[in-house]
């Protein structure tokens, strides 16, 4: 612990997050969209910890709900991401020859479009809401993974071990399981904690831009956008909103630098 | 060097091709009927939707589109707008001004304060600084810039009533209104920024001031800072340049959104407006011309790093 307190840092940070999501509905008296007029656009109190809305809903209760949704979101689209741009950009490695170039100019492309302005258009295509949020970002991640992996499985294919496993006539297939994916294994899981760290801030982007989950569901981006029309009144809920937004991000890219260290020690002394 | 030139220029190229096609496509993923969708389901009566079907060509064979499409569109003509009927190519010229110009902002304070910082950041090496610098950069590049950006607005509405935060005036009418208003717009969008790029300049500070020839230049007997700014940096800028080119594409997006916070008339705000309105012309080509300019920006800082960095002309 002591040796790489980031690491435990940014694993606590999110193990809490993911708590508070799992049991968001046990952990407060309060419905996401329960409101109570007379108790509207309060600051912190006894009875709403971050204080309510200028509904009357608790701040609190409908943060742990976003993060729910902000948590679903970003983790379906950058597994998705790591599913189709990982297996790219293993195959492309592996394959060689004109599938290789086809799949990487391919993902070339895809990179080249701006995060935001990408994810705009496919959500232009898929109408706002969840699931084109989920699609748009799992897009824009994928090419990332096709890049992160293809270039491991390179130096890996050229490894004695593989060209045993060739030679005694094992599958493609069980070459990838059994020597490839477990030497993947560290890639994959820092690229993945980084990956999740971003998503997180383009799904709260899109959110705040009225794009992502629409209302009545509680979304973190969302509840800052709402809460600037009574900012005068109550900076509470889009200071809370905000802090959420940004422990959540953090925890991932806490999480994924110290595994980072942990995992390849050669990158230590850069840091 | 002329050869890597050519390279890197026809991968450009090819790229920017790749972006129109893709671009070209989207409109024809809308499930179900792109021209009914756009009229509306409401007030559209058959001969209305098969009238703009024609007019946007939607049906012809698909490569014959894509040919008509990307003919006209590097002549300049994007299409015209669905509700107003005016090109679009117009209505993103008259936005696209505020965008870039907060952009450019943000981004020229984060590289003026990142190199600095970085270089000071590279001479503290004690491991309990190190980890504080880690954590505080970290926590810097996930701030989101869209929540720094009301705060900073309730903050001035708070403490500095008299305080311009919100809105926007053309430079041309009022230069001093108008930067004053960019103040915020500028330091939420460089912030994140300016953790992100100081953490590279370190790294690469660090790993520079261990090369053979920093030692070289220190036994020479040169003074520290000439070690520092004239042999280490140099070379530290390389991998430094290639940040701040894919930083761009990251800030441009960033700028987008943050419009919308502070009430800016920028493109980030017409394509929001977009989306809503169904107005798909518009849309596709903010997306092209973005992506077009980014993948030629791209290029550029490429062909900077051939002349910074010698052995990338191999």
């Amino acid at each position: 612990m002591n040796r790489n307190p980031i690491l435990w840092l940014g694993f606590a940070l999110v193990a809490l997050q993911a708590f508070a999501a799992a049991f968001a509905p046990w952990l407060t008296p309060y419905e996401p969209n329960g409101q109570d007029i007379l108790a509207r656009l309060q600051g912190p109190t006894w009875e709403h910890w971050l204080g309510t809305d200028n509904f009357g809903r608790d701040v609190l209760t409908r943060a742990l709900h976003g993060y729910r949704t902000m948590f679903t979101i970003s983790a379906v689209s950058v597994m998705g991401a790591l599913a189709i741009g990982g297996t790219i950009g293993v195959a492309a490695a592996w394959r060689g020859g004109w599938f290789d170039d086809v799949a990487m100019r391919l993902m070339d492309v895809l990179f080249a479009f701006p995060i935001i302005l990408l994810a705009i258009g496919i959500i232009a295509v898929l109408g706002p809401g969840a699931f084109g949020t989920a699609i748009a970002i799992g897009v824009v991640y994928t090419p990332i993974f096709a890049r992160i992996l293809r270039a491991p499985t390179l130096l890996l294919k050229e490894t004695e071990y593989v060209a045993a496993a060739t030679s005694i006539g094992s599958t493609d297939w069980r070459i990838m399981r059994v020597h490839l994916l477990p030497n993947l294994a560290p890639v994959i899981l820092v690229q993945a904690s980084l990956s999740l760290s971003t998503a997180i801030l383009v799904e709260a982007s899109l959110s705040f831009l009225g794009l992502g989950t629409q209302p009545p569901t509680a979304s973190l981006g969302r509840m800052l956008a709402e809460s600037r029309n009574f900012l005068a009144l109550s900076p509470w809920p889009a200071a809370f909103a905000g802090v959420a937004i940004l422990l959540a991000a953090l925890g991932f890219n806490l999480l994924g630098d110290g595994l980072q260290d942990r995992l390849d020690p050669r990158l230590r002394s850069r840091q | 060097m002329t050869r890597a030139l050519l390279i890197r220029f026809g991968e450009m190229l090819f790229v920017a091709f790749g972006v129109s096609v893709i671009t070209f496509l989207l409109i024809h993923l809308i499930p179900g009927d792109a021209a009914q969708i756009m009229l509306g389901a409401a007030d559209a009566s058959p001969e209305k939707i098969a009238a703009l079907r024609t007019k946007l060509g939607l049906d012809r064979p698909l490569v014959v589109q894509y040919a008509l499409w990307i003919g006209h569109a590097l002549t300049g003509d994007l299409g015209n707008s669905i509700w107003t009927g005016r090109p679009v190519l117009d209505e993103i010229l008259g936005r696209v001004g505020v965008t870039v110009e907060i952009t450019v902002l943000g981004m020229s304070v984060a590289i003026i304060l990142a190199v600095p910082l970085g270089c000071l950041m590279a001479t503290m090496r004690s491991s309990t600084s190190d980890y504080v610098m880690r954590v505080v950069s970290i926590a810097g590049v996930t701030i989101p810039s869209f929540w720094l950006g009301t705060m900073l607005i309730y903050g001035t509405s708070a403490y500095l009533p008299w305080f311009q935060a919100v809105g926007w005036v053309p430079f041309g009418e009022s230069p001093a209104g108008n930067l004053q208003r960019m103040i915020l717009p500028t330091i939420a969008l460089a912030l994140p920024a300016v953790a992100a790029l100081s953490r590279v300049v370190r790294a690469a500070m660090l790993e520079a001031l261990g090369q053979d020839y920093v030692r070289t230049a220190r036994a020479k007997g040169i003074t520290e800072a000439r070690v520092v700014f004239t042999h280490a940096l140099r070379n530290a800028l390389i991998p430094f340049t290639t940040a701040v080119g894919i930083m761009l594409g990251y800030q441009f997006g960033g700028s987008v959104v943050i419009e919308q916070v502070f009430a800016l008339p920028g493109l980030g705000r017409l394509m929001v407006g977009a989306i809503t309105e169904r107005n798909y012309p518009l849309i596709q080509a903010a997306i092209l011309l973005a992506t077009v300019v980014f993948v030629v920006v791209n290029f550029l800082v490429d062909v900077l790093y051939l002349a910074i960095d010698p052995r990338a002309r191999g």
